[in-house]
């Protein structure tokens, strides 16, 4: 456990995360509007999701199943019997007046998720339910002086609000935690995980206590956009909170904002007002009551997590763990290893993989999806190392061809006369003609300066472009010099 | 039970409507009227009686993940009091 | 040739067939009778061009020999179903100048049955009252008058735009909607028939919502067999909304056989509240000597959980209403009032935007939704409301439906009742337990009471057994011979 130094002692944090993850799906939760990101404003909205007079809400399938899928995923229960009930409060991008959430029934309860830390120990923070609720629209405050423009497009798609235990207690494991949710969510395909794009936000509840004291005060800020920001807000927060406690004061329960230029957080003006939600059950909808086979069958179309890819690739390819751990936090790394990896050898794939590949794809700002380096490519010259084509010096230049022409292994090797010189004689030739040129250099060796060893290596490198078998090299040169 | 006028203020702002003060203890006493007539039910014994939740006996209905509406913003916006470039346009909100 | 604004419907619809006259003719006869009615202020707003277009296209339909089940009717809807691109107020301030871009199922069915709209039906503002009083756009009056006092009295309410226009012949049909009595006893107060039927029966998509779950719209017409005629087109499973029931659209004007002989007829014993009137105690005791007659059983039965139906239904409609009348809050329709802050135009604006009754309702049900008050009120009320429901259920192991007075009197006149919100709330004590417990009920002209206006019977049904309560409605319309006519018809006041 990590605690924070005050001037009265130590202090520790306690942090719960209420996640709002949009569904991926077609169309709305509740209408037949369409979901995508960017549209020109209003132009996805129906008037179910404006709110007009007589409109009513019918439930989307699919998203009750991605719901289902995500409590799945998060060794969650389901619950075949949930409700739907309203959220009652006035806001300008909430046209019905009411959001359509679900209060005391939510349709997946207690389950877990596993982070792994970077010190290499495991923390189980547990789920308290996940539910669907509608999303609101966009107020834009900043395109007009003294108007709010409001944007519908967003009212009314399909959340996931997946609520933690107030499980956490540093900044770090609340990262961890978005990072590795984040992750499940998109193997499971229910939610892009996009939090720039706002497809997944966070509120954060903070509160502090001396340690074994009972729970504090918590504030809550509210749309965090960014792991990072998370955890600067955490920081800034749990900081502050101690202070106004150690200054005599009280932390008063409050809905905060992160200022993101500032690293700060400040109580947010809208939500002053004490709420009263005045949730009841909507009856312009009827109790969501899921079929056992139903939820059996999502069940078997599961894919493989990344808890379960993971211990895979410790046990079937003798990954670390931590390079394991690398490899399964996005399905399309996990994925393309595999394709490398499959009858090669895997450790020499996962350098690869994470060393070259990640670094060009980080340079070109590319995800490993439009990588210019197919995995059939990745592994083709990976067999033209293991058959002595490349040395792994040359293979480093093939891949650098690769990555900038899109080229097959092959083709660059013979394009560019790549290939690795393993013929003695020719070997011998250069050597000779190196060890020629550096009498002195070669009485210097022979008198005990070894060291000089890898300069003559270089020059004979130098002399073959390279391409000299460094394993032939060394054993002629040692040979001849020690001759 | 009897309302008093904090009370109905209260209600107003919950329910965004505006009272003026010299109304509230009007409304307080037809509120309060009302409210100690409904109070009759609590005569009526419900121990393990659940609340009615559909009126119909029939299951939830579900709609398949088709766009079928949306590009309509005309309609939309037709109606709005006020509207700009393609928004809802309502007073200047700070968060 | 007869008064075409006499006709009913079934006779209007063979009137057609038979070429007696035409589509225009007929609507041409109702858009005069309803600019004669005008006094009555029963409508909001008139549509006389759409009318006569929609009446052409239906007589080149008839010449075609492609007559739909209402070719060429005109009827008049209650002005709380969405029409598109026509004026759809609620009778509220709120919805200044609403247009919406989409038709209710319920209307959209009438047209594609090939209906004619004359206009849009005052009601009370959102449907909320017994009177038509508190319409934005003033009270409707009954064309009825009390013997020897001419007093304007109150065609009931909500639907008291639709009762007044088919009682003084302006319209052959009309829509109403039912949330707490709001067809039958309007029904009841000027003699006509008022049907609404099982919750789910018709689709609520377009309907301007008053309490969702309590809500539903129906016919109001001049004979049953109109009702059963207008029912058939309005209904239907709509998969637009979550709570129509998917069931299959009956023949209801083939049920009226008329046959109700060994029927089983429960006479609940808690509906003969203290201090009943005594015409009404009669009214109710021909029917069941009515339908005894015919063949048919009466069978004393108890719903011990009626006099707790009003309390429930108090709670309930209003917490449902609070929440959506939400919407209603100057941003993407209707009116604006300007504030400073976007919370300042809210209040402003519903301040002015919602009518007295209206913003008592909703205050009283944010107040029984509120944090610490739904317990007792809310959740107790949807107890309640399950005992209610289980009144009914145990009564129907008995007997096939019940019958009742529709109202505990006749009308009152405008203005009367309105210091009192419970002794308006009172006049729906027969007809609440019904939309509580999502059953059918009708509402059939019986007689005239000792002032000389109309009083009502009230056949409440099982679930989607609207054809058997419009078979005993029928039976005791043929008893009952009710052809009194109120004072101010079309075309002869």
């Amino acid at each position: 456990m990590s605690l924070i130094e005050g001037r009265t002692g130590e202090w520790e944090v306690v942090i719960g995360l209420e996640v709002h993850a949009q569904i991926i799906s077609n169309a709305k939760l509740f209408s037949g509007a369409a979901t995508a990101f960017g549209a020109e404003p209003n132009t996805q909205v129906s008037p179910v999701d404006a709110g007009f007079p007589g409109m009513l809400p019918v439930i989307n399938r699919r998203c009750v199943e991605q719901a289902v899928k995500t409590g799945l995923g998060l060794a969650a229960r389901i619950n075949l019997h949930s409700v739907f009930d309203r959220k009652n409060y006035f806001y300008a991008d909430l046209p019905q007046g009411y959001q359509i959430s679900q209060y005391l029934t939510p349709v997946v309860g207690k389950g877990s998720i596993i982070l792994d830390m970077p010190d290499g120990s495991a923390r189980e923070i547990g789920i308290t339910r996940l539910h669907l609720e509608q999303d609101a629209g966009k107020s834009l405050h900043d395109q007009q002086a003294t108007s709010t423009y409001v944007d519908l497009n967003r009212s009314g798609v399909g959340l996931m609000e997946i609520v933690s235990e107030p499980d956490m207690r540093t900044a770090e494991e609340a990262g961890a935690y978005l990072r590795k949710l984040r992750s499940i969510l998109r193997y499971l395909g229910t939610c892009d995980g996009n939090m720039e794009e706002g497809s997944m936000r966070c509120d954060v509840n903070v509160s502090v206590r001396k340690p074994g004291a009972p729970l504090g005060t918590r504030c809550e800020i509210k749309n965090v956009n960014s792991v990072r920001f998370v955890m600067l807000a955490i920081d800034y927060e749990a900081r502050r909170q101690v202070e106004v406690l150690e200054d005599g004061g009280e932390i008063r329960q409050e809905t905060r904002l992160f200022d993101s230029g500032r690293g700060t957080t400040r109580p947010m003006r809208s939500k002053e007002n004490a709420h009263d939600y005045r949730y009841f059950p909507d009856p312009d909808l009827l109790p969501l009551i899921l079929d056992p086979a139903w939820v059996e069958g999502i069940k078997r179309t599961l894919p493989e997590l990344p808890d379960a890819k993971k211990s895979r690739f410790v046990r079937d390819y003798g990954l670390s763990v931590e390079d394991a751990g690398v490899l399964v936090a996005e399905q399309e790394s996990a994925d393309y290893f595999e394709a490398v990896a499959r009858g090669r050898d895997a450790k020499l794939a996962a350098n690869w993989v994470m060393g070259d590949l990640f670094g060009a794809l980080n340079r070109l700002g590319r995800r490993i999806e439009d990588s210019p380096v197919s995995a059939a490519g990745l592994g083709e010259m990976i067999d033209l190392i293991a058959d002595g084509t490349l040395s792994g010096r040359l293979a480093k230049d093939v891949f650098a061809g690769m990555v900038e022409t899109g080229a097959s292994p092959a083709a660059i090797v013979e394009e560019r006369g790549l290939r690795q010189v393993t013929d003695t004689g020719e070997i011998e030739t250069a050597i000779d003609a190196v060890l020629a040129a550096n009498g002195d250099k070669v009485a210097e060796y022979r008198s005990g300066k070894d060291k000089l060893f890898g300069f003559f290596v270089g020059q004979v490198m130098k002399a073959t472009q390279g391409k000299a078998n460094p394993a032939t090299l060394n054993e002629i040169l040692r040979n001849k010099l020690a001759g | 039970m009897a309302l008093d006028k904090a009370t109905v203020a209260h209600i107003a702002t919950l329910a965004r409507i505006k009272l003026p003060e010299t109304e509230q203890g009007r409304i307080a006493g037809e509120l309060s009227h009302i409210l100690t007539w409904i109070e009759q039910l609590s005569e009526v014994n419900t121990d393990g009686v659940e609340p009615m939740t559909s009126v119909v006996a029939m299951t939830m209905p579900m709609r398949e993940d088709v766009v079928t509406d949306g590009n309509r913003v005309d309609d939309i916006l037709a109606n709005a009091p006020e509207r700009a470039n393609g928004f809802f346009v309502v007073p200047k909100v700070v968060e | 040739m007869t008064n075409l604004t006499d006709l009913t419907i079934a006779e209007a619809r063979d009137g057609l067939a038979a070429k007696r006259f035409t589509a225009r003719e007929l609507t041409a006869a109702h858009v005069a009778a309803v600019e004669a009615v005008r006094p009555l202020n029963a409508f909001i707003t008139e549509t006389p061009e759409l009318a006569l277009a929609q009446a052409e296209s239906s007589d080149a339909r008839l010449l075609r020999g492609e007559a739909r089940p209402l070719e060429g009717l005109p009827l008049a809807i209650k002005d709380l179903f969405c029409t598109k691109e026509v004026l759809t107020t609620a009778a509220s301030h709120i919805l200044d100048g609403f247009k919406p871009p989409y038709e209710s199922t319920v209307t959209q069915n009438l047209w594609d049955a090939g209906a004619v709209m004359l206009g849009k039906l005052n009601l009370d503002e959102f449907a909320m009252g017994s009177s038509t009083t508190t319409s934005f756009y003033g009270p409707t009056e009954s064309p009825w008058r009390r013997d020897g006092d001419n007093r304007a009295l109150v065609p009931g309410g909500s639907s008291g735009g639709s009762a007044a226009a088919v009682a003084a012949r302006a319209a052959l049909g009309a829509t109403g909607t039912d949330t707490g009595g709001s067809i039958r006893q309007p029904a009841s107060f000027v003699g006509i028939v008022g049907l609404k039927p099982t919750y789910g029966r018709c689709s609520r998509w377009g309907t301007i919502a008053f309490a969702s779950s309590l809500d539903q719209a129906g016919p109001m017409t001049r004979s049953v067999r109109d009702a059963a005629i207008m029912l058939k087109a309005m209904a239907g499973h709509d998969p637009k909304d979550s709570t129509s029931a998917p069931q299959a659209v009956p023949d209801f004007e083939a049920a009226l056989s008329g046959d109700i002989r060994g029927l089983k007829i429960g006479i609940p014993k808690e509906y003969r509240v203290d201090g009943m009137k005594r015409e009404i105690e009669a009214l109710w005791q021909r029917g069941i000597d009515w339908i005894k007659d015919a063949g048919a059983e009466p069978v004393e039965i108890s719903l011990p959980m009626t006099k707790y139906a009003l309390a429930t239904y108090y709670i309930i409609a209003p917490a449902e209403a609070s929440s959506n009348l939400a919407r209603y809050d100057g941003v993407r329709f209707g009116l604006r009032v300007p504030g400073k802050t976007l919370d300042e135009m809210y209040e402003l604006t519903r301040a002015e935007g919602f009518g007295a009754e209206v913003q008592r309702r909703i205050l009283i049900g944010t107040y029984v939704l509120s944090a610490g008050y739904y317990d007792a009120y809310y959740l107790k009320a949807q107890r309640v409301r399950t005992l209610i429901a289980r009144d009914f259920a145990e009564a129907y192991k008995q007997v096939e439906c019940i019958l009742t007075p529709t109202t505990p009197s006749t009308a009152f006149a405008i203005g009367e009742k309105s210091d009192d919100p419970i002794a308006m709330y009172l006049n729906d004590v027969f007809t609440v337990p019904v939309n509580l417990a999502g059953l059918p009920g009708i509402s059939v002209p019986a007689g005239l009471g000792e002032d000389g206006l109309p009083l009502g019977l009230q056949v409440i049904g099982r679930a989607f057994d609207e054809a058997t309560i419009l078979r005993v409605a029928g039976v005791i319309e043929r008893a009952a011979g009710f052809t009194a006519r109120p004072q101010f018809l079309a075309g002869r006041s």
